[in-house]
Parts: structure tokens; sequence; C-alpha cells
């Protein structure tokens, strides 16, 4: 049988409790549990970057991260975010150079480059790529994703 | 960058561009950028289970005996199923079709019943409450296994040492000749003969969206409806119904969101047929979503090849033959229903596509190994035929002292010989490669490039530029499957309907998987209506919804989609005035529509709004002529039917610096001048082929699948698998030239594959130029730093 | 990919830490970045996750007399954006910016990445090459063991059943370097080098290379060439490309130095 802890965590700014089995990785808690299927997973190993959400403000991989590890934490996904129009200007500045295709690795795209984005630093196209250099596109072949990150940083 | 004239047929028709040539951004990407799209993942069901498979560990084994009762026990397991069991409900295929002469392949189980025959292939299914149970319970199955001899090598595969499939006598699933006569001689009269073995490395999709499916069958109706990652759902309608015994018309498929497809979810799946046919059992939804472990070894792979070319020239550089000797290993069994025979068929074909030579000799095998199933990837074949092709191109110039650019040049097919048949068979409508080549060549300053690569050679920085000119197959008419007796429809239709308020919803055949479909038919509606582009709604991927048709495949979404959605917005504004006409009570041949209202022709003045056309059409009829009956529902089908298939052609040039203490390869720079018709979406475009382009640096540079001589794959995950990450990426130049195909009215030919087909070659060309001084050359692909490091005799 | 099922708890303290590491099967759970992939790949079925991030204490930078201390729970971001380290330490920084991507370094710890030892990582040669001390606590005490006696074979360290590795004390350098090559941004690397100078003594610590990290002390050049030993192959290199590529980075390493 599953060990399962109670577990709370503010979500979106929603504070939530439930019972968590000690193994559910993060994304999947966030998924099946509070159906927020906006942040994906990939490969469950770290590498492909579509499961990146931010936990305290700062961004991680969630399949990475325990649920239970996440108790007491603040927690912000792709629809928290969009809601509260943090990443507005970064949405439309993809949409209007189609800087995203299949939209499955967007999320956490988007969260990646949003935490570049946060510093106020300007940037070259070369930190640019470095930045998201652990997010897997295999659509677009990158180059609109630094365009639009690139004109939301340097105006 | 040219905007796009629709052809005009008819004298005094209209032009109405509208939308078409706009970089208009895709309305269904809003929801996408918010995590608030549908993958099949995300969709919830009441007492929806989870099916895990068993795979063999082995890549050939009997499978002796299966012991269930420890996993059975496991919690929330609801029954695991072994391939007999699977069986009763799904009926096995046959990876053939009549046109590959000679194609064999035995019948195909969803799950497999007395012997697996690669690593990964599914031997049992293990259905739960939750993937994570389905999971511990397949660990506690043990299986007995005897253990057969392994092919792996495709030579050894094609000498039959070892024959995987005793009753088909051989491990050749298909071979193919082609002989135009004459090669012998030229060669022997020829000034000049290069030869080089290209080597090229099986790779895969890795779809950042794993394969995934939720198969829906409702007992009381004897009803399937299936929620499945396709790109083709009117061939899954197709192929569910057949194999599982359940009515046509009763089987649904709805493609949803994808996270990627690339070819890779345009294949019938095992396990995804296992999947369905357990709902039917069961009596209640079961989903499966292939994790990335299974997905490196049950997605399909490809591209694994040995191509021996042979290049007689003449010594003023006018090519005059080409021989090809190409061997290529795929999986056990050919894949349902398109073949594992089309991607060594299509190189065939399109190897020296693009020069005007007369002469050329082909032998093709395609053989059996244990390792993975292998099938149609983006742009199949074209890397392998382009890059061959322009290898060997680049070999004979350096041999002339002529350069690459000028050599091809000399031998590409005029601009003015359309049309124009191929030494291989295949036809050409109209080609540009001249006009593409000098475009390429102002655009990337083609001699500054050369004199910068002089002065940093003689500083020891190594550069090189590489070019590959190539043809790309698109519009595909029943000549690719349909003719071999498949049923999967080069057709396809479209259904445009005004709504009352004014807005027009399209419901096309045709799917989305991110390239931008469902934005471009709504660009096309809307011009072809009358209409703003907001006012479009568009719908696809369902086949309880839209017309029968193909899905996407073959670049044919723009090109065949495209103008179905065209005729079908043409007609609708026909019978919209028919409709206006009797409301305002004028001749039709007054009146016009534009930006949402009938206006007069003439004058341009509006007249009535649609949203008041659509009240009293759709609600007020009684205020209509008693014989009128308004048709605001127009479906219309297209087929391409001049050309077997719409040929495209391009020019991708790569900029390259190799590292030669390090065998580090570093892309400072792509170009791609493609000319794929009428372009609907320059954007759009634009960003289709940088996607294909770094998938093709991929296969170049980065990506292989590694397997043991006892058939396991060594490196399926994805820290050990490498796909191109940003880090590495050039920045990739697109221009564009529009050659409209005759054969339809928009004039649009496809262009998905066109940056895969040819980045692979340009890379080659782009590293053998930078290492030529160093007396290096690599040709077996992906081009390792230890590959390089070999080439310069350095390890 | 699921994770095998286990027990979890978060420990407050170390003293609680090390009964709940008495329990079988228990294995320490920090940063999770790289055990927790291990879980999800069904790699590894421990019993029990003792998580010690809860432990205070464990993350601080403390430059002291002729050397550095940082707790075992830094964060790799946190070791990458430090001053203090830039300032006294600048091959702890350098490399870590280097071990993966952001996202994973804003929760692998200094300590994750010694105690698992991957011998293609950076931390381990960097503790290596600086001649570090690692300080391991249990219930009876504290053990101080140097990273050459730590770093024992492939994934093997010198860590014992209910230790806990709580910091390292690195001494300063004169100058250091650090190179490595990755075929793309972020991966493990094929060969890396970190390498640190102090008077005259040169100490190359090779990551990549082999089962664990490899040092080599050398007063010239040829000194360091002759005493690289040939490395072991992977998937992608084999032996001789991963000495060549060794003698590459030493050759480059060697000018700043």
């Amino acid at each position: 049988m599953d060990e399962a802890l109670i577990t709370t965590m503010t979500v979106n700014g929603a504070r939530v409790t439930r019972s968590v089995p000690a193994r559910q990785h993060l994304v999947d808690f966030l998924r099946e549990e509070l159906g927020l299927t906006g942040s994906h997973i990939g490969c469950e190993q770290g590498v492909c970057g579509a499961c990146t959400i931010r936990v305290n403000g700062e961004i991680v991989r969630g399949c990475l991260m325990l649920a239970v590890q996440a108790n007491g934490c603040r927690v912000e996904t792709i629809e928290g975010l969009s809601d509260s129009k943090e990443l507005e200007k970064l949405q439309a500045a993809f949409h209007r150079r189609n800087a995203l295709q299949c939209g499955f690795c967007t999320p956490g795209m988007l969260m990646a480059a949003q935490d570049l984005i946060r510093t106020g630093r300007k940037a070259s196209r070369e930190e640019i790529r470095a930045q998201i250099s652990g997010n897997y596109c295999r659509c677009t072949g990158y180059q609109a994703i630094v365009d639009a990150i690139e004109e939301v940083i340097n105006g | 960058m040219g905007k796009a004239e629709l052809p005009l047929h008819a004298p005094g028709t209209q032009v109405d561009k509208g939308y078409i040539g706009e970089s208009v951004p895709r309305p269904n990407a809003q929801r996408l950028l918010q995590g608030r799209g549908a993958f099949t993942d995300d969709l919830r069901f009441p007492r929806l289970a989870h099916v895990a498979f068993f795979r063999s560990p082995y890549a050939h084994a009997k499978i002796k005996k299966l012991e269930l009762k420890n996993a059975l026990r496991s919690p929330g397991v609801i029954g695991i199923f072994d391939g007999r069991a699977v069986a009763e409900y799904c009926k096995p295929w046959v990876g053939v079709l009549a046109h590959l002469k000679g194609i064999k392949s035995p019948p195909q189980h969803a799950v497999a019943i007395e012997r697996a025959c690669w690593q990964g292939e599914a031997c049992a299914a293990v259905v739960a409450e939750s993937r994570t149970q389905a999971e511990d319970a397949v660990q506690l199955i043990e299986a007995e296994w005897e253990e057969l001899p392994v092919v792996v090598d495709m030579e050894a595969s094609l000498r039959g040492d070892v024959v995987i499939h005793e009753e088909l006598k051989d491990n050749v699933c298909f071979k193919r000749e082609h002989d135009t006569g004459g090669v012998d001689e030229a060669f022997a009269g020829a000034d000049v003969v290069v030869e080089d073995t290209f080597h090229f490395g099986r790779h895969t999709g890795v779809c950042p969206e794993g394969r995934a499916i939720l198969a829906d069958y409702n007992a009381a109706e004897h009803s399937l409806t299936v929620y499945h990652a396709t790109q083709a759902p009117h061939m899954m309608q197709d192929i569910f119904s057949r194999h599982l015994g359940i009515p046509e018309a009763n089987v649904r498929v709805i493609a949803r969101d994808l996270g990627g497809s690339y070819g890779i979810k345009v294949h019938v799946y095992a396990d995804e047929m296992a999947t369905a046919a357990l709902s039917v059992m069961l009596r209640r939804p079961v989903k499966f979503v292939a994790d990335r472990l299974e997905s490196f070894v049950s997605d399909i792979h490809a591209r694994e090849h040995r191509a021996k070319v042979r290049l007689a020239v003449s010594k003023e550089g006018q090519i005059l033959a080409f021989d090809l000797d190409d061997l290529t290993a795929i999986g056990p069994y050919s894949v349902y229903p398109r073949t594992s025979g089309i991607e060594g068929n299509q190189v065939v074909n399109l190897t020296g596509g693009p020069y005007r030579h007369q002469k050329y000799k082909a032998r093709m095998h395609v053989v059996f190994t244990n390792k993975n199933l292998c099938c149609q990837y983006r742009a199949v074949g074209h890397p392998i035929a382009v890059a061959l092709t322009e290898g060997i191109v680049d070999l004979a110039a350096q041999k002339l002292g002529m350069d690459p650019a000028e050599f091809r040049r000399k031998n590409l097919i005029p601009d003015d010989a359309y049309p124009y048949t191929f030494p291989s068979g295949i036809k050409f409508e109209k080609l540009s490669h001249h006009k593409a080549l000098d475009l390429l060549l102002k655009i990337m300053d083609y001699q500054k490039l050369r004199e910068e690569q002089e002065a940093l050679r003689a500083r020891s920085v190594f550069r090189g530029i590489g070019l590959a000119a190539m043809i790309e197959v698109t519009n595909p008419s029943p000549a690719f499957y349909g003719v071999g007796g498949a049923r999967i429809s080069a057709q396809d239709g479209a259904t445009l309907r005004l709504e009352p308020t004014g807005m027009v919803t399209v419901m096309c055949g045709v799917t989305e998987q991110g390239q931008g479909t469902e934005g471009i038919f709504a660009q096309i509606a809307a011009s072809a209506v009358g209409v703003s582009i907001e006012k479009v709604k568009v719908i696809t991927g369902d086949t309880g919804v839209t017309p029968y048709g193909g899905g996407t495949w073959a670049s044919r979404g723009a090109g065949i989609g495209g103008e179905a959605v065209l005729l079908a917005g043409r007609a609708l504004r026909s019978n919209m005035l028919d409709v206006a006409a009797c409301i305002l009570k004028v001749e039709k041949a007054e009146l016009d529509i534009e930006n949402n209202q009938i206006i007069n022709k003439l004058t341009r003045e509006p007249k009535l709004p649609l949203e008041e056309l659509g009240r009293i059409a759709y609600f007020r009829p009684d205020t209509l002529p008693v014989d009128f009956q308004s048709e605001l529902t127009v479906t219309r089908h297209y087929t391409p039917r001049q050309y077997g298939f719409t040929f495209t052609n391009g020019i991708q040039a790569s900029l390259a610096e190799v590292d030669p203490d390090t065998g580090f390869v570093r892309l400072l720079k792509h170009w791609c001048v493609e000319d794929a018709g009428t372009v609907i979406n320059p954007m759009l475009v634009d960003e289709q082929i940088r996607g294909g382009v770094v998938q093709g640096i991929g296969a170049a540079l980065y990506e292989e699948c590694l397997y043991g001589p006892d058939g396991q794959l060594l490196n399926g995950n994805m820290a050990d698998y490498l796909v191109p990450m940003s880090g590495e990426m050039p920045d990739i130049v697109c221009a564009h030239i529009e050659t409209p195909t005759l054969q339809s009215q928009l004039g649009a030919k496809g262009v998905g594959e066109a940056g895969t087909a040819g980045a692979p070659g340009a890379v080659m060309n782009a590293v053998n130029d930078a290492l030529a001084p160093l007396g290096a050359r690599v040709t077996r692909m992906p081009f390792t730093p230890e590959r390089i490091l070999q080439a310069l005799k350095k390890v | 990919m699921k994770a095998p099922s286990f027990a979890y708890a978060k420990p407050r303290s170390l003293a609680e830490a090390f009964d709940l590491l008495e329990r079988p099967g228990a294995k320490i759970l920090a940063g999770g970045q790289s055990l927790i992939p291990s879980l999800n790949l069904r790699l590894s079925s421990p019993e029990l996750l003792v998580d010690i991030t809860g432990i205070k204490g464990l993350s601080k930078i403390e430059p002291a007399n002729g050397m550095v201390r940082i707790g075992a729970l830094c964060t790799h971001a946190e070791l990458e954006r430090s001053t203090e380290l830039k300032q006294h330490l600048p091959l702890i920084p350098e490399a870590a910016a280097h071990i993966a991507h952001p996202a994973i370094r804003n929760r692998g710890t200094l300590g994750g990445s010694l105690a698992l030892a991957d011998p293609a990582a950076e931390l381990p040669a960097c503790a290596l090459a600086l001649d570090a001390v690692l300080v391991l606590a249990a219930r009876k005490g504290e053990r101080r063991v140097s990273a050459a006696d730590f770093f024992k074979g492939l994934f093997e360290t010198d860590l014992r059943r209910g230790e806990v590795l709580v910091g390292a004390e690195f001494p300063k350098a004169d100058k250091s370097a650090f190179l490595e090559l990755t075929r793309r941004q972020g991966d493990y690397a094929i060969v890396g080098l970190a390498g640190v100078a102090r008077s005259s003594e040169r100490r190359l610590a090779f990551f990549g290379v082999g089962s664990t990290p490899v040092l080599i002390k050398a007063g010239s050049l040829e000194e360091a060439r002759a005493s690289l030993p040939m490395p072991a192959a992977d998937l992608y290199h084999s032996p001789s490309t991963k000495l060549h590529l060794a003698r590459v980075l030493l050759e480059r390493a060697w000018t700043r130095l």
C-alpha cells in the first residue's frame, strides 16, 4: 500500500491540502489531483524541461520534486502565471512570432524564459539560448523563441 | 519575398488574395500559450483504466511462459492479458502493399504471442486503476524465455546467416532495381568517376508528447470512440473498424492537441491497437501513454542506410550518370499500413533529383533486423537521397577543382525545361532550381563567405560552406499508397458553414500538430468567403465531424486541404450571394462580400451585414421567395490528379566551423531557399523550415539509436540520446520563391518536410569543406567528435 | 516511468536524521535531481527517503583562514551566484554554472553531488583539485575525510551508513581553471578538468575519464601529459578519443594556471 502524507501547499494562490502518496512527483500531483494539466510530462528524467514550474519563486523540474516535498511551499504553474498576467507580454511576443507550434514544450519554455526576463538584465542571443538550453523543442528550431524572448528583454 | 497571386484559370476572374500571403498569428496558439490545450493525456473519463506493457528484454526470444499470479495480486490491477487474449479482440495485420512488388512481411499481433522479435516488443498488457499501479504489476510478471539468434547488422541480415522469419526464407522485406540503360557505358566513357559510401545512423522522432491513446468502447452501442494522438484519424477509424470488428461508422477517432508528430504518429502501433482492444474487452475507457523509455524502444525508428554511390562526370563538369546501391535495415516487421519499404523506395526515386543527367541505375534492399520497427519519419528517404547526392556532387566538384556552386549550376535542370521526367520515372511540373541557387548565393553573400574562409584558413581556423540542392515530394495523389491497396485517402474535403451571426465554421479532414493547419485554413476561408479572420473557427481531427480525408502526411495539408477549403469557400460565397440577392431583391452579379458585409460590387457600398443575412436565412426563411432554399453549408473535395506527386525544389547552405583539436563542429549559420508554390503564411512556412532544419542537424551531428551486438538499445533515454537543444543551433535564414502549381486554384505545394530533407546534406558538405585542407572527409552520420577526429587521424 | 513505492520522512534535526537512517532501506534525499530520476527510471528502490532539506544550518558559505567552508545543502544556483565564492574560491561558481540547467541548479546541492560521485560530474573534481576535506556527521560525532580518500569507485564513496555529509572545506587556490567538453550545454562532460595552482604545485582533476575523478599533480606540462591514464570509453567515445580530448583540455588549462 502506498504511504501517503497530508500535504499542504499554495498552488496559484489557492491553499490546497491533500493526502499525497510519497512517491508521486509534483507534476503528476498537479495534473492528476488538481487537474492543472498545463504542465507537461516529457521524460520524467529532468532533461526535457516540459514540466518546468515555479516553487517558492524559483523554476524547478516538477518531475524531479516529490509532491510531499512541496509541503508548505508556494507553487505556480502556467495557468496561474497566465491568469495573473505575469506572462502576458511574453505570451503575446510568442504568439506574434509563432514561437510555438505543437505547444507541448511551451509552458516550460515560458517559465524558463520568464526566469531570465524577471531579472531585468539585458541579455544577448547567446545568453537567451543558454537560459533555455534545458528546454527541448522539436517543432520550432528555437530561433523564433529566441526572437520572442529577445524582443521582450531588450524592448 | 513575393506575395502570392492566386493563379487565374478563367479570364476575368477576380483575384481575391485576402489573407493569402499574410503572416497571421495562429488563433489556436492562444490556448497552448496558457497551458490550456487538450492533449490526450489531459483528458479525464469516468472509470478510466490505464495500461502498461510488459516488454521483451530480449531482441529475439520465444516466450515460453508468462507467470502472472504475483502481478495479478498487485494493488489496483484490473486484469493482465497475454497476446492470445488480446488476439481474440484484435486481428493481426501485415504491412505490405501491392505496388511495392515482392514486398513481404509476416503478420504482426497487437501483443506478441509466441515470440518477441525486438527488445521492447509488448508481450503482455497490464490494466490497472492507475499507470503507477500498472507499472508496479509489470515488475511482478515472471517470464521464461528461450533466446534466439539475433540479427543486428544489416550486411549480415542481407547475407541471411540467420533468417528471422523462417517462412519467408530470407531477411529481405523489399528490394528494387532500376536501370535506364546506358549506365555502364556512361561510366566507361567518363573522364572522371567518383565514388563514396555514406552511412546514415538509425534515429527517431522523439516527439515531446509520448504516443497517447484513450479508447472508449460503449458496449450498449457496440461503438468505439478513440481519442488518439494520430495524424490520420480517418485511416485509424478504418483500421480500428476492420481489426476490432466494429462497423466503420460506429468508430469515431478524435485527435485533439498533439505534442509533435513528424510522421511518428501516423503509423499503426501494436500497443495502441492493444489498448483499443482492451477497451472493447473490458467495456470501459482505457488509456495508454508511452513514457520516454518506452518511446525509444517502440516509436518507429528510421533512416538506417548504407549507400554506395558512383558518379560519372565529364571533364567539363557535366554529370553523365548516377549509380546507387542502397541497403537499409528495418525492424522485424514492415509497419502497417504504409509499409517499411517506402523509405528505401524514395531513396531510389529521389537520388540525383535536381540534376539533368539521363542515365541512372539503382539497387536497393530493405532487410529485417531484430531492432525496433522502422517506418516513415519526416522527409522519408529525402535526407538520405539528398545527402548522398549532394555529397558525391561535392566530391566530383572537388576532384575537378570546380567551385561547388558552379558545378551545381552546370548540372541543375534548367528552369525552362518543364514539364520534365526524371530518370527514376518521377515527373516534375515546374521547378526553379536556378532561380533558387541565385537567390541562395545572394542572401548568404557566398563570395564574401568564401573570401572569409580563405583568410581564416591562413590562421588555422577551419570553416566550411556546404550546399544541398533538393527536390521534395508533396501533395501526393493515390499513387503513394492508394494504388497499392491501402485505405489511405489522398483526397480531402472541407465543409464551410455560415453561422447565424455571420461567423464561418470550417471543418476539414487534414489535421493539426502545430504546423498551423487550422491557421492557414482560417486565412483561406476568410479570403474565399469575404469575412474577417476572427470570424472563422476551424475544426479538424474528428471523424465524426469533418469530411472524409487523409490527415497530415507527405506535406499535403496546405496544398490539398487548403484547396478543398478554398473551393468550399468560393462555393459558400456564391450561395451567400444567392441569399443576399433574394433579400436585397437585386441581381447576384451586382453583389460581393467584403469584410463581413454584403456590398455593391461596383460602388463597394455595404448593403447588408452578414449577421443579418444569417438571421434571415436561418430564422426568417418565410420572408424569402417560396421556391428558394438557402444552402449555407457547403462541402468540397479535392484530389491532385495530374501529377502523382507535386514536387517542390529548394536549396540549403550551412556554414560550419570545425575545431581540429576536439573534432567539435560549431554551426554558425544556415540558409534555406524554398519554392513551395503559393505561400499562404510566410511566418508559418519559415517556422516549418527552421524546425525541419534543426531536425536534420540532429541527424547530421547528434542523433543515433545505438544498438549492442545482442540487439539491446544502449542509449534509449533523454540523457544519452542527443537531441538538438537551443544552445548549439544556428540562426536559420529563409527565403521563398513561388512557382504555383496549376493543378489547383490555390497553387500551394507542400513545405513541411523541406528543412529536414536538405539539412543533413548541407551540414555534411560544410563539415567536409572545413576538413578538406586537412585531408579529411567524413561520410558516417552523425558526425560525432570521435568520427571527425578519426578522419583527421588524431585518434 | 513511475517511481516504486517508498516511505518518506523529513527530520528537523541531524539527530532525528540519524535515527531515521538506521531503518532498513533508508536513503538520503536532498535536492533529488539525481535520486528522483533514478527512482522514476526504477533503477533504485529504497524503502524510506530521509529528506534532509529541513535541517537548518547546512547551507552556509563561510570563508575562513585560507579556506571556505560550504554547507552541503547549498544549491548549485547558490554556489553559482555567491559573491563570496567568486571572490575567495572562483573555481566553484565557475564549475557550478556548467551543471545541467537553471531549473536543476535551483534544487541540486553540493552535498548531493559529492555524495553521488558521478564520474562525469563537476563538483567532485573541484573538491579533488582543491584538496577539499569533506565533513561527515554521525550520531557518534564528525568524521573528516579528504576528497582523495572519499571518492573510491564508480558511484562509490567513503560515506558510511548512518552518516550525513554536512559540508566541505575547500582550501583557497592562487589560480584556477575549469574546462569541460560537452556536446550540448548542460550535458554531463565527455571530459572535463578542474585545475588549481597553489605556489608551484599544479593540481589537475580530470572528470569523465574513469570511475572517479582522476588527480594529476605535476610541475610541468610534459609531466602532466605523461601522467594521464588511459580513460574508459563511454557510449560515444573510445578510450583513445577521451585521452586525446583530455590532452587538449590539459594544454588549454595549463596556460591559465
